[in-house]
């Protein structure tokens, strides 16, 4: 009786609500109590109308999401490549012995309960950790050591940045309203532009999609405004997961409110009142400073009812991922806030007519929408003079592993390759092996293909892409095989087994890798047909790169791969 | 009759009319040209799951299943070239590594089709899954289950509206669950039987089929679902 005393205190805020805020109470109770336990099940289902099924089937998807009683502080460590170069393992396995537990188990007093993490995006601070304390809620280590990880006050980090260009980011803190000052764009646009106008700025300016997909945003908006349903939806997509991405994290914690800027844009233009903001649960620390940013734009006026006298209303929601890469999908990420599997939908019909809630819904990066503002207050030809024709603006990239400084980095595009690790980065840490372009889905470069111009173009023309951002750099020291085994890893954990080709083929392509040292005759052809099968035949934009980064390998390090005979 | 709603294509070199919205598989059909499907049910909403019906619409750069691909005018659409027979070949082969497909004729056929290898990949992980028994009228073998959805969306949107069933974990370990695994008695299900109509291989089965393979006499069958039938009253109370 007591549990239900508590539950029904939890569940009291969302008596009024339906299946959508499935995903917020889960966390509720997870915070609160470690686990959702069966008992949890029954009461959210008769508050929310929700089968206990299929809660039971939300709670199994999402890893954060724990059925099983848990210690009261769960430890996750990164062992992605870019952590598993700074000494990943040696941590994991350090805090395992010190608990007296297997990875994946809870200590005998219940006190912890350790496991190894897909990446956490804290990519610049390897090796990281994420730690959930209950009652508490989340806190991601960086630098973490089997020490800092058990001490009582767990520390905060300090991510840097660097920028050529000052544009998206810089030296200053611009975290709090205090600091950012007015929404001057918003302000300008309810004035003087029409939502009409807005998008033919955004076409004008070229801007394209910085979340992996390279589509043109200025289109994406047309046709979301022309759609003739409604209500519309703004989604900005913060469920950034690529290994070795950790951008939109550093911008969500520097320039909070220039992203919600950008967000309240983007509503004006479409037509909408109402965004969504999808972070990944990996992020507690920008969550917060999204939540306390949201809070002063609505006392200032920037944000919510009537917004600046204007009549313009427009409200912001933020929704935590709870652990899934395939969220970052924008088709899963809206099944997510719907409350369901983060199961990517088949496309057409595309977000812009049948997205959020099946309405008309524009669904951004982070980054994108951060370069909205720059591009409504200074014009869009300003914008079209920066980069190249086909790559205009400023992009961030991510740089981890082997170079002197890693970080977040602005660059304008057609910087080559070798000038950002040479001469910004400070150099590469050793003799280059190889670089990993555009994530875990992106493809391996040599060291005689660095001098590739990065732009959108001249990546796309050596079957590269910018991908999420990340560039992943790896020196001679390096175990590519071992990297391979843990991209294999992170596509086999991630998959979120909708179709048979992904479901099936990161688990063979796993299999295969893991044994890489010693291959079986015939598993340079297994691999490669498990690869071409999902880059052809999968659902998802998951299982048609899954393969991209270990084909990119077979092709370019063959040696890797020899067949003993 | 073709007629303004109505669109042309080519299909193996065939051209075939059809109205607008129609799927390659439909238009396909029509033209009598056969695609395999595993997952895909006339009864059932298509998720694209399966895959196995990818066609090559045009040379691009993804494969189209053609269950739920809508047919484009003027398009060229290859059911069985190079890249189809790949996909389908692997994912056979890849299937037939993780379940036990020796109650599934359709598909063994298929794998004979094109040419796949059922020793293609050693030293796989299957989804080995102890036999369920928990409710007097069929069994449960997830060894044998592929993931096509049908019973779990037959128990819901598609039919009974019961959901019992969900789909639990994801990527290879999926499966199909209750609610905290608990047994089908305990669970909402009325046992209206139609997750075992829609099942494409052995993973579901009536009591009386599973006790005629266990060699089980008619008698003892009738004992051993009427012992179970009481079981569940005394549960009830």
């Amino acid at each position: 009786m007591q549990i239900k005393t508590q539950l029904d205190d939890l569940l009291i805020h969302y008596s009024s609500r339906g299946r959508d805020a499935l995903l917020p109470v889960l966390w509720d109770i997870q915070t609160a109590y470690g686990h959702i336990s069966k008992e949890a099940v029954h009461e959210i289902s008769h508050r929310l109308r929700v089968p206990e099924a299929d809660i039971y089937g939300v709670i199994s998807f999402y890893t954060l999401f724990h059925s099983d009683p848990t210690g009261e502080t769960i430890i996750r460590v990164c062992t992605d490549p870019s952590c598993g170069l700074r000494g990943a393992d040696a941590v994991l396995d350090g805090i395992c012995q010190k608990v007296g537990v297997q990875h994946g188990e809870t200590s005998a007093d219940g006190k912890y309960t350790v496991e190894h993490s897909p990446c956490l995006g804290l990519c610049e601070l390897a090796p990281a950790a994420l730690v959930s304390k209950r009652g508490e809620g989340e806190v991601s280590i960086g630098e973490a050591t089997v020490e800092s990880l058990l001490a009582d006050e767990l520390g905060d980090y300090h991510s840097a940045a660097y920028s050529q260009m000052g544009i998206l980011l810089d030296d200053n803190d611009l975290s709090n309203l205090e600091q950012y000052g007015d929404y001057g764009a918003l302000r300008h646009a309810l004035d003087a532009i029409s939502p009409d106008d807005i998008i033919a700025e955004i076409e004008t300016s070229n801007l394209i999609g910085r979340g992996g997909a390279a589509f043109p945003t200025g289109m994406k908006w047309k046709f979301t405004r022309q759609s003739e349903a409604n209500p519309k939806y703004v989604v900005c997509n913060a469920d950034e997961s690529e290994p070795g991405t950790f951008k939109d994290r550093v911008l969500m914690e520097k320039r909070p409110h220039l992203l919600l800027e950008g967000m309240a844009l983007a509503a004006y233009a479409i037509g909408s009142e109402k965004g969504y903001l999808f972070i990944r649960g990996e992020y507690p620390k920008a969550t917060k400073i999204l939540e306390e940013a949201i809070t002063d734009a609505e006392s200032a006026n920037f944000l919510g009812h009537d917004i600046l006298g204007s009549g313009f209303n427009f409200h912001v929601e933020i929704r935590r991922g709870a652990g899934a890469y395939i969220c970052g999908e924008e088709t899963a990420l809206f099944e997510a806030i719907e409350g369901k599997r983060g199961f990517p939908r088949i496309k057409p019909p595309y977000p812009t007519t049948h997205g959020l809630f099946d309405k008309p819904t524009v669904i951004n990066n982070v980054e994108t929408l951060c370069a909205v503002p720059h591009i409504i207050q200074r014009g869009a030809t300003w914008f079209k003079g920066l980069g190249t024709e086909k790559s205009t603006g400023s992009k961030l990239v991510c740089v981890s592993g082997h170079v002197e400084r890693v970080g977040v980095y602005e660059i304008e595009p057609g910087m080559t390759l070798r000038d950002l690790l040479e001469k910004h980065c400070k150099g590469i840490e050793g003799s280059l092996q190889a670089v990993l372009m555009g994530g875990a889905a992106g493809t391996f470069l040599t060291p005689d293909e660095i001098d590739v111009p990065l732009t959108f173009e001249d990546l796309r023309g050596i079957d590269s892409t910018f991908g999420s951002g990340a560039i992943m750099v790896f020196n001679d020291t390096v175990d590519l095989r071992d990297v391979l085994r843990r991209l294999a890893l992170f596509f086999q954990h991630e998959s979120c087994g909708k179709c048979f080709p992904c479901q099936l083929g990161t688990q063979r392509q796993f299999e295969i890798l893991q044994r890489s040292d010693n291959p079986k005759n015939g598993d340079t052809d297994r691999l490669r047909d498990v690869g071409l099968t999902m880059t052809e035949s999968s659902l998802c934009g998951l299982g048609q790169t899954a393969a991209s980064a270990i084909l990119s390998a077979m092709d370019k390090f063959p040696e890797l791969f020899i067949e003993k005979r | 009759m073709p007629n303004k709603n109505s669109i042309t294509l080519t299909i193996d070199g065939q051209e075939v009319t059809v109205p607008e919205g129609a799927t390659i598989l439909e238009a396909a059909k029509q033209a009598g040209i056969d695609i395999p499907v595993i997952c895909y049910h006339e009864a059932t909403t298509a998720n694209g799951l399966c895959r196995i019906c990818v066609t090559d619409v045009n040379g691009g750069r993804l494969l189209q299943p053609a269950c739920v691909a809508q047919c484009q005018a003027d398009s060229s659409v290859e059911t069985r070239n190079e890249r189809v027979e790949r996909s389908r070949k692997t994912i056979l082969e890849m299937l037939n590594a993780s379940v036990d497909l020796s109650e599934a004729p359709e598909i063994q056929e298929m794998m004979s089709n094109y040419q796949a290898d059922s020793e293609r990949f050693p030293d796989a992980k299957s989804r080995d899954h102890a036999i369920i028994d928990d409710n007097p009228f069929y069994i449960r073998d997830y060894s044998q289950c592929v993931l096509c959805w049908r019973c779990v969306q037959v128990c819901a949107e598609d039919a009974q509206y019961t959901f019992a069933l969900t789909l639990g974990e994801r990527g290879h370990d999926t499966e199909v669950a209750t609610s905290f695994d608990i047994s089908m008695t305990e669970s909402p299900c009325v046992f209206c039987g139609q997750c075992v109509g829609v099942c494409p291989t052995g993973a579901l089965k009536s009591k009386v089929e599973f006790g005629m393979q266990q060699g089980l006499s008619a008698d003892e069958i009738r004992q051993s679902t009427r012992k179970s039938r009481k079981r569940k009253s005394l549960n009830d109370k």
